[in-house]
């Protein structure tokens, strides 16, 4: 391949680096109204009187908002395709107050100083409610976080706010009681992951205002321009047509911006007063009013013969959704879905779940999207097996693990087509030398080193769900445009997508423009998450190619005056292939501009029934400080089967920063609330991330399977590359120490009241 | 207020009252490189130079930089596009939002240290938080770099 598998660069990287004013911030006129939000300091209180007079009065307000300023129509936030299977759960503002910062007023004004004036003159009035802060005695808890009448559930995900379940399910296939029953040893474990923040350095954004046509255009930091279209046409209770979204470059996502967190309330600013107003959210809002990772809870019984075969497995996901069910009901099935069909041989397996409400800030979508937290389970609970079994843990893998051909009753009976897990695991252990280090070196002067290992799985887009489209035209002098919906949003996905684009069409990527994204003009795509865009939206476009290269035969050939079928396209010209005559595509993209009837313009949508599973191993090498259990990551050995890889250098650094990430959520990152459910953890200074002086080394390999429904034989990476960190590094803390942690992260208070418990 | 300052090599004068930071009357005069991540100095995305020394400008007192000069990324363009073609030859700028102030910092730090090593390279970078890259990236760009300066000093 030409430009396929080729370490391009971005397309953007020049204005990225040169810090071009190419964000949402960057792009919102001076005089835009400046939007902040009043926020609630109860964790669940019902707002009995807002006096807004004092706060009116001062100078530059232009308008303060409240619920009963709010049409009356629950929706929700989250960017999924209609119906939603989140409840419709949400008031943009509502006098019910379900979390400490959860919206109260929307304060808009000419300048900064004046809106934070006015806010503090604001008064209003509560009736404090008790809270439901412990998501283990929510369900059929007296206090109901959503009792209202208008609440509504579009789809059958089991849920029932009465009930305060946002979703419950049961699947399962053979019998699982008797076949562990069958069993020689049964373990039965709880894990527990906590709530985590995407943290992108670009915090959540939106500016907006009404066109020429009186029509409300929104440039928003979003992975969902299309669904941001719907939700805002829902809530504010307008046509679809009336709302044109557009994106700009995004600084991160990682699933955050899956959700609308900020498009709704500069929304309605601009359609009550026609004036362009902007949020830009700060840090702190970012980390207690938006979306983060669901908090789960997850039981795992896992079943194995005397040899280590694994024959049953049976798992319960206990979710916290928060005060608000976006992403509640479809994060949760992945805990189970993408972690239990690592095992091949299971004879049984059963999954049930529940997602609840409590009165914490909504979760939303984080990369990895539940799966991470069912592989942190999952693999953690393998790793316990191995030492029941008293098994070298990669060992018991080798004997297990998913196998390419096999069936996966738990994936919803989908066949690994595409699986290198077992090379990808081989070649894990061989760079990090396992086995001269497994389980530990004693390094001397109270150090010690472990090893540990997990391994993940991911999908490639929502099966027979997830639909993406591109548009190619040719231009005079013959160069292309590839219109996307898809939203690159920092990823690299609109380069690796004109990387398709330019394989297929034999072209150089200069000769490919990517434009995106405009609800007006770009073709439909749900959006970048779920890890689609690279195997859902890379299918469209070598589809819209394939058309596109006949078309441009067919012209050349009218121009040449001869049949179609006598003509070749070589990206260049087309060839009459019996008289030796050409014409350049140059030539044709010119010509096709007067007295023409064909438009050179093809677009093709993909939908895949099958959501092909990316695999991967990591290995983690930790130190640990004997004395004060201070771990330090020394090693991480990483290798990943994405199918071909479309860009070598941009899949390295997805693996390399999704570890990253994960390593933060194995040893530090946690949202903590205290007894009354105020978020204590809103600043970085709080919630710390990884700094470069925290990661070790990261080494990152590809072991490549072809997957055949693939464009090119690609499947995703943006997602698994996150779920093998704290599995991985609990399991090599457990073989360095004998400590073993089951809820994250993984401290050094931890680790050390583990070892000063074992010595007693 | 008014303050009165070199930005980028060219004087200029801002409003400001007694808690504006310098973070925003740069944005507010253009340079929209200069990006805000955190208002707590911890993630090093405002980095600017303050008479050619690195700083934070969310914690620097805009009244405080009457007559001293201040550089942004806007003012080291050819500089920041020769460093920023190692990062993207990487694909390291992922979503490129924290790569100014990354940036701007990089190009202090080999002014400042003689051939540094790993070790001081990350201890130097430490306050530049990135989401995107894990790093490593970033730092395989740093060492292409000053391998690329190295020569360029031997020719």
């Amino acid at each position: 391949m030409r430009v396929v598998n080729q370490p391009v660069p971005k397309v953007d990287s020049r204005a990225l680096v040169e810090g071009q004013p190419v964000y949402t911030d960057d792009l919102a006129p001076a005089d835009c109204l400046i939007v902040k939000l009043l926020r609630s300091p109860h964790a669940h209180a019902l707002i009995q009187d807002i006096n807004l007079t004092r706060a009116l009065a001062v100078p530059g307000i232009e308008c303060i908002l409240t619920y009963e300023d709010c049409p009356d129509k629950r929706f929700t936030m989250a960017g999924q395709s209609y119906p939603e299977p989140s409840p419709y759960d949400r008031l943009i503002l509502d006098q019910r107050v379900r979390f400490v910062g959860d919206a109260v007023a929307i304060v808009a004004g000419t300048g900064k100083e004046a809106v934070n004036k006015a806010m503090k003159l604001i008064k209003v009035k509560y009736e404090v409610l008790e809270p439901l802060l412990d998501f283990r005695k929510a369900k059929d808890n007296a206090i109901l976080v959503h009792p209202e009448d208008n609440w509504k559930s579009l789809f059958p995900v089991g849920a029932d706010n009465k009930r305060n379940l946002c979703a419950h399910e049961e699947d399962g296939q053979g019998d699982i009681e008797s076949v562990l029953v069958s069993c020689d040893y049964v373990l039965d474990r709880t894990y527990h992951t906590k709530a985590n923040q995407q943290a992108m350095m670009e915090t959540f954004r939106t500016y907006t205002h009404l066109d020429t046509y009186g029509r409300l255009n929104v440039v928003s930091s979003t992975q969902i321009p299309f669904h941001v279209r719907r939700i805002l046409a829902t809530a504010l209770d307008i046509p679809k047509s009336k709302v044109r979204v557009i994106k700009p470059r995004i600084g991160g996502g990682f699933g955050a911006k899956q959700t609308a967190v900020t498009e709704v309330y500069p929304a309605l600013v601009t359609w009550k007063t026609g004036k362009p107003a902007k949020l830009v959210y700060t840090r702190e809002e970012s980390f207690i009013a938006s979306s983060p990772r669901h908090e789960m809870e997850i039981r795992v019984r896992l079943g194995a013969d005397k040899n280590g075969i694994i024959k049953g497995i049976d798992v319960y996901t206990l979710s916290n959704t928060g005060a608000f069910g976006e992403h509640g009901p479809t994060t949760v099935g992945l805990s189970g879905h993408k972690s239990i069909p690592l095992y091949g041989k299971a004879e049984a397996f059963r999954f049930i779940y529940d997602v609840v409400y409590t009165n914490v800030m909504s979760a939303g979508a984080y990369r990895g999207y539940g799966a991470t937290q069912g592989i942190f389970a999952m693999e953690s609970a393998v790793n316990e097996m191995a030492g029941i079994l008293g098994m070298d843990p990669v060992i018991l893998r080798e004997i297990n693990m998913v196998k390419e051909g096999q069936t996966m009753p738990a994936y919803y009976g989908e066949t690994a087509n595409s699986c290198a897990l077992d090379r990808c695991l081989a070649r894990a252990k061989k760079t990090i030398d396992w086995d001269n280090k497994y389980p530990y070196r004693d390094m001397g002067g109270g150090k010690i080193r472990g090893v540990g290992v997990a391994m993940a799985m991911q999908g490639s887009g929502i099966a027979a769900l997830d639909t993406a489209s591109v548009g190619i035209r040719v231009n005079d002098d013959g160069f292309y445009t590839l219109m996307v919906g898809a939203t690159d949003m920092g990823t690299g996905s609109d380069t690796i997508l004109a990387q398709m684009a330019a394989e297929c069409l034999g072209c150089d990527m200069e000769e490919i423009i990517v434009h995106g994204v405009d609800t007006d003009s770009s073709p439909y795509d749900c959006g970048s998450y779920a890890s689609s865009t690279t195997y859902v939206t890379g299918m469209a476009v070598l589809r819209t190619c394939e058309i596109l290269r006949r078309k441009i035969c067919a012209k050349g050939a009218s121009y040449m005056n001869c049949a179609p079928d006598d003509v070749e396209f070589d990206g260049e010209k087309v060839l009459n292939l019996k008289t030796g005559e050409s014409i350049s595509r140059q030539e044709i993209g010119n010509r096709v501009m007067c007295n023409n009837e064909d438009a050179l313009y093809a677009s093709e949508a993909f939908s895949s029934p099958i959501s092909p599973p990316p695999f991967m191993v990591g290995i983690a090498e930790v130190e640990i400080d004997k004395e004060t259990g201070q771990i330090e990551m020394i090693d991480y050995a990483a290798v990943v089967d994405c199918g071909t890889v479309v860009n070598p250098n941009l899949a390295r650094v997805q693996t390399e920063g999704g570890i990253a990430q994960g390593i933060g959520m194995a040893l530090f990152e946690d949202i903590v609330y205290n007894e009354k459910g105020k978020n204590y953890s809103n600043s970085f200074m709080q919630y710390k991330i990884p700094s470069r002086l925290d990661v070790g080394e990261i080494r990152v390999e590809f072991e490549s399977s072809y997957e055949p429904t693939g464009p090119f034989g690609a499947k995703s990476i943006g997602e698994i590359v996150i779920n093998t960190p704290p599995p991985a590094i609990v399991n090599a803390v457990h073989n360095a120490t004998g400590v073993l942690i089951r809820e994250l992260p993984v401290t050094a208070e931890k680790i050390y009241r583990g070892m000063k418990n074992k010595e007693k | 207020m008014t303050v009165e300052f070199v930005l980028n090599g060219k004087r200029v004068t801002a409003e400001a009252t007694g808690d504006t930071v310098l973070l925003d009357v740069l944005r507010n005069l253009g340079c929209h490189s200069v990006k805000c991540g955190c208002e707590t100095t911890n993630c090093g995305l405002c980095t600017v130079w303050v008479n050619g020394k690195s700083r934070l400008s969310c914690s620097v007192l805009a009244l405080s930089i009457e007559g001293q000069e201040i550089t942004t990324l806007e003012g080291v363009k050819e500089k920041a596009e020769e460093f920023g073609s190692f990062l993207a030859a990487e694909g390291a700028e992922q979503c490129g939002f924290c790569s100014p102030g990354f940036i701007m910092n990089v190009l202090a730090m080999v002014r400042e240290l003689k051939n540094p090593n790993i070790e001081e390279i990350k201890e130097y970078l430490s306050g530049n938080l990135c989401r995107c890259t894990g790093y490593m990236g970033q730092l395989r760009a740093i060492c292409k770099y000053m391998e690329h300066m190295k020569e360029e000093v031997h020719s």
